[in-house]
């Protein structure tokens, strides 16, 4: 990071509440006058969808701190049963969170005692 | 839309004319809720997620509230962590959030009351839209009355708003007193929340291609091209998926 005290709340400011809230203010201003199911929005979404999904697998493949310490493939696993589970059990996200943890937890403990 | 009454949820229609602030009122009531809880649960792995990157409280803080979509906080996370300028951050979070326009733009129709409602008051509500908020909007407010619905809105997102606030503040000078293990599983909560939200509010098989191809993009591109890796996961990740998937809806049309 940035030397000056400062320059972390310059960047939430600018790069993150006006990099966010402005989609918010043209999605007021543009309210019922573009399509939600045009070729162009679908593209939007999926590069928006692409690049949280590259979030998501970066997370769990190269996490930082005391995660990082348990093995990448306990990672994997939590996150893929978590996933199933999810799917399995009627899509609910509590489903999959709680499955996943749970997972994660009961496998660190095996492997650390 | 068979299930929209919950049973837990409070009655809200077939009352007496109601005031504003009552609608605001019935509204930060309406976000004490199962999806306000899974989303608290993920912002707390968040918090963590802040600690371990090395934010200070204020600017846990600060991102929580002025952001307000926890995708964009946890890319502009990961962004000040690995030193990324003001502009590629910005990019980069931006292009994270962009869902968030066909989002605004599906609820104003229910928000407005037409020639009444003025537009600062919609440009306020605009800042709770966040997946949460918007799915259990879309699906409860046609329920209202018009006039209740705006401070209806804007209650409900201030609720959940300023809980998921407190929470992440508490969450984050308790991570340090946690047991590691409980520290780390809080880490991976939001990951797998994303997972699951993402492919729950899929709506067509681009998305899915989307989010498969960037799931096994983000890695490549962050060993073989950091830096900017996030940008590159979006606009090739997404834009392959785009055209494979609209071959298929088309053809070569």
């Amino acid at each position: 990071m940035t030397e000056a005290w400062w320059w972390p709340y310059v960047m939430i400011l600018v790069a993150g509440w006006f990099a966010t809230d402005v989609w918010r203010w043209l999605g007021v201003f543009a309210g019922g006058k573009l399509r939600e199911d045009s070729e162009l929005f679908i593209w939007v979404r999926c590069v928006a969808t692409a690049l949280v999904a590259g979030v998501i697998s970066k997370l769990v493949l190269f996490p930082q701190g005391v995660l990082g310490d348990t093995p990448i493939w306990l990672r994997l696993a939590a996150a893929a049963l978590g996933f199933v589970c999810f799917l399995a059990l009627g899509q609910r996200v509590i489903v999959g969170v709680l499955s996943a943890v749970v997972f994660l937890l009961t496998g660190w403990w095996i492997l650390g005692s | 839309m068979t299930a929209s009454k919950d049973t837990g949820q409070p009655q809200l229609s077939s009352k007496p004319p109601v005031s504003g602030r009552g609608w605001m009122l019935r509204g930060a009531r309406a976000a004490i809720s199962i999806p306000a809880f899974i989303l608290t649960s993920a912002f707390v792995g968040f918090a963590g997620m802040a600690r371990e990157t090395g934010l200070s409280l204020a600017e846990t803080l600060l991102m929580t509230g002025a952001v307000w979509a926890l995708p964009s906080v946890v890319v502009l996370t990961g962004a000040m962590a690995s030193g990324m300028g003001l502009i590629p951050a910005a990019v980069a979070v931006a292009l994270a959030s962009v869902r968030l326009m066909p989002m605004t733009m599906a609820l104003m129709p229910f928000l407005k009351v037409p020639g009444k409602t003025k537009t600062w008051h919609l440009l306020i509500a605009s800042h709770f839209v966040a997946v949460t908020a918007w799915v259990y909007a879309m699906k409860n407010l046609p329920d209202l009355p018009r006039e209740g619905r705006l401070p209806f809105f804007i209650g409900f997102g201030g609720g959940v708003t300023s809980f998921v606030f407190v929470a992440t503040g508490i969450a984050y000078m308790l991570v340090e007193r946690m047991p590691p293990m409980a520290a780390g599983a809080l880490v991976l909560v939001t990951p797998v929340y994303f997972l699951c939200s993402l492919w729950g509010a899929a709506r067509m098989n681009a998305d899915k291609a989307a989010m498969i191809s960037g799931l096994v993009l983000g890695p490549l591109f962050f060993l073989y091209f950091p830096g900017l890796d996030l940008l590159w996961t979006g606009l090739l990740g997404g834009t392959l998926a785009y055209l494979a998937t609209r071959f298929w809806r088309r053809g070569l049309s």
